[in-house]
């Protein structure tokens, strides 16, 4: 109880603490602090356009988080579920363009799992070079999502080009009947429930299922897990593929619900940004729901602060550094033993009276 | 989420759109808003910026509001960006500037807000395929990129020019091919080393390439990137000389540059603001080059010589008055082979031109 409330008042109290430290920094650029912060508010979580608009930018975010956090419970830092993503998307949009899919739900669950083999073999690679090569899977992931994106330019401008896309360079759109549309008419598309789900489903495998608790004594102690006879390197590619597998879907989902069709738009960094959701979500599957939504509504708040006050694309940024910032720092308070800290405030206090005790004891 | 709740709200959005964005179309008193979205920031001396100094001179003009957003990645974010200029904002013409926001966002968005026009930069919009309320504008800018390419020829004393260049697609491919036949139209013996960096914005890429041309000996440089803000300094770090592109960059390297290929914005987005002040029908697809001043040229820098100007001011007079053709046989590209057939002229406005996938004779580079 006592730990649930600090994992929701420690965070909560670093969004407000940013908030205030940046209502100086844009006191100091000339604007009104009240008005940013009622912006702020406005354009993340205000109407039902904002949370449209919110929840639209936090869909990508769950799953590319998911790549990084998975893998991050057997012990691997991941950051490379950038590669994983163009690579999703490119299986997508290369699948129904190589064979005549049914043109309905089967055919959309079809790509999507072409973009989720694709991901998770991308990322189970890192993850193979960490266990039979020994080479660092923080800098494979990387330097693999670069190869990744050298690939997907190489076959979108090359191959699988669309002759007609001139400017453009673009895969052939997929049908009609292939694409992923709004939820109930909304803007936001069905992306954003298999992003929840699929949080739900990782935070129920590694908490509730004897695999996932086998992976996560692996993340702890792997010497410790092949002591009791744990298969530590499986386990490790198993995290790894389900990890690249969320990413490999979140590519194919913005082909399907977003760009109909694979382009280099699709390299938007929602990797990249993952990696910071997953972080700020400490490894948590679920928390990963709101750290996203929250990711979502900084970019949506932007937007509204950018055309609003003419403030630069770069202010929000700013806002979000700190908030994160803040937000890492004040898991340094988790641990602090607040009965005492108060006691101790209270012995320098006015009265006196415990240090006045002191001498009496010897 | 209770589904009725969602689509009760939406239809009153809804409603309340449709009145805040016909009203400007019906009193052209009220003041209009016009929202411009770009893809970069707004002082990259380049892509941006030259949208934003267009837009700057919309603030100025009475009755317009102006509501800007800048670094909008090609995605559903712009989108997002669309709907809210006008559900947030009350926009009654949105001008989504980068190429990548046409197909499919632009369309998207334009097919759920009928009463607001769009106006899009690069895109071709096409007669019965694309919305009423959607326009494309662009500018003939490869005839500044001819400009640029006949004061380097006079200018070279290596013959050998540079073009940094994003990626081989057809209004890239144009430039290159209009900068090389305007410095051959000079000195038949100039060749142009191309670059592609892969991307619109890659400075570490354009610094490189730019160092590497002049190691080899390349001394005026022109580019099509995003930002030329990287190429222009290095280039003239290392004592060469620079042609600007979209926007002038002659601040950043006086001494350097000697002119520049630049959007004139203004003139496509004062064509669109006029008819939905008054209620015309929406401009869908307008172009212009030097003569319909959606193009122009920086003035001279210090250096370029008498001569120079002198032709490159000839050549442009011509453009101005309509006889000069870039693109005219017999022409052919760097492998050898006839792409204009001798007697054969596009002018600018054919089609045939945007879907340019060759390098001309001079150009030693691949697409």
């Amino acid at each position: 109880m006592r730990n649930s409330l600090a994992n929701f008042l420690l965070p909560a109290g670093a969004i407000i603490a940013a908030l205030g430290v940046f209502g100086v920094f844009v006191w100091f650029a000339g604007a009104s602090p009240l008005e940013v912060w009622l912006l702020l508010f406005k354009g993340a979580f205000g109407d039902w356009y904002s949370w449209q608009n919110t929840l639209q930018r936090a869909a990508p975010l769950m799953l590319t988080a998911l790549c990084v956090a998975i893998p991050a419970r057997a012990g691997l830092t991941v950051i490379g579920g950038e590669g994983a993503v163009v690579l999703g998307g490119l299986a997508c949009a290369g699948l129904a363009q190589g064979l005549p899919l049914p043109a309905n739900m089967v055919g959309t669950v079809m790509v999507c799992l072409a973009a989720a083999l694709a991901g998770a073999l991308w990322i189970a690679l890192a993850g193979w070079l960490r266990q039979y090569r020994g080479i660092n899977e923080t800098i494979s992931s990387l330097l693999l999502a670069y190869i990744a994106i050298g690939l997907f330019k190489h076959l979108v401008e090359g191959p699988l080009r669309d002759p007609s896309s001139l400017n453009k360079p673009s895969t052939f759109s997929l049908a009609e009947g292939l694409r992923i549309g709004g939820i109930a008419g909304s803007d936001v598309h069905w992306g954003l429930v298999i992003g929840v789900l699929a949080c739900l489903a990782a935070g129920l495998w590694v908490h509730m299922t004897p695999s996932g608790f086998a992976v996560r004594v692996v993340g702890g102690n792997p010497r410790a897990a092949q002591l009791v006879g744990l298969p530590a390197s499986k386990l490790i590619l198993l995290a790894c593929a389900l990890g690249g597998a969320c990413a490999g879907v979140a590519g194919a989902i913005e082909v399907a619900a977003v760009h109909t069709n694979a382009n280099a738009a699709l390299i938007a960094g929602y990797g990249y940004a993952g990696i910071l959701v997953a972080f700020i979500a400490r490894q948590h599957p679920v928390a990963i729901v709101p750290v996203a939504i929250l990711f979502g509504g900084f970019g949506a708040a932007g937007s509204l602060l950018q055309r609003r006050l003419g403030l630069p694309d770069a202010s929000v940024l700013v806002l979000q550094g700190i908030a994160f910032v803040l937000i890492l720092a004040s898991e340094a308070l988790r641990d602090v033993d607040w009965k005492g800290f108060f006691a101790r405030i209270g012995r320098l206090g006015p009265s006196g009276a415990p240090s006045a005790a002191l001498p009496e004891q010897p | 989420m209770n589904p009725s709740f969602n689509r009760r709200d939406t239809l009153k959005s809804l409603a309340a759109l449709g009145a805040a964005a016909a009203s400007p179309l019906a009193f052209a008193q009220k003041p209009l808003t016009v929202g411009v979205i770009y893809v970069g920031p707004r002082d990259d001396y380049g892509y941006n910026q030259a949208q934003a100094q267009a837009a700057a001179e919309l603030k100025k003009m009475p009755g317009i509001k102006v509501v800007e957003e800048e670094n909008v990645p090609e995605t559903a974010a712009v989108q997002k960006s669309m709907t809210g200029m006008i559900a947030q904002d009350g926009a009654s013409l949105v001008i989504p500037t980068s190429f990548g926001y046409f197909d499919p966002h632009m369309l998207a968005v334009a097919a759920k807000f009928p009463d607001a026009r769009f106006a899009h930069c690069g895109g071709m919009w096409t007669e019965g395929k694309h919305p009423k309320n959607t326009a494309s504008y662009f500018g003939y800018i490869d005839e500044c990129q001819y400009l640029n390419g006949v004061v380097a020829g006079h200018m070279t004393k290596s013959n050998k020019i540079g073009f940094i260049a994003a990626k081989p697609i057809p209004q890239v491919l144009r430039n290159i091919n209009a900068f090389t036949m305007g410095a051959r139209s000079v000195k038949p013996g100039i060749t142009t080393s191309v670059i592609f960096t892969g991307d619109w914005s890659m400075p570490v890429k354009e610094a490189e390439a730019t160092n590497s041309l002049a190691d080899q000996g390349v001394d005026v440089f022109t580019m099509h990137v995003d930002g030329p803000k990287v190429i222009v300094e290095t280039a003239a770090k290392r004592g060469k000389m620079v042609c600007g592109y979209h926007a002038s960059q002659a601040k950043l390297a006086p001494q350097a540059y000697l002119t520049g290929a630049e959007w004139n914005w203004l003139t496509a987005y004062t064509t669109f603001v006029e008819a939905a002040r008054s209620g015309k029908p929406h401009p869908n697809f307008i172009r212009g080059g030097l003569k319909e001043g959606y193009v122009k040229m920086s003035a001279y820098g210090p250096t370029v010589t008498d001569a120079a100007k002198k032709q490159a001011d000839g050549v442009k007079a011509q453009m101005v008055a309509g006889r000069f053709d870039i693109f005219k046989g017999p022409l052919k590209d760097n492998k050898g082979a006839t792409i204009i057939p001798a007697g054969k002229v596009f002018k600018q406005t054919d089609l045939e031109l945007e879907k340019m996938n060759y390098l001309v004779e001079g150009v030693i580079g691949s697409v």
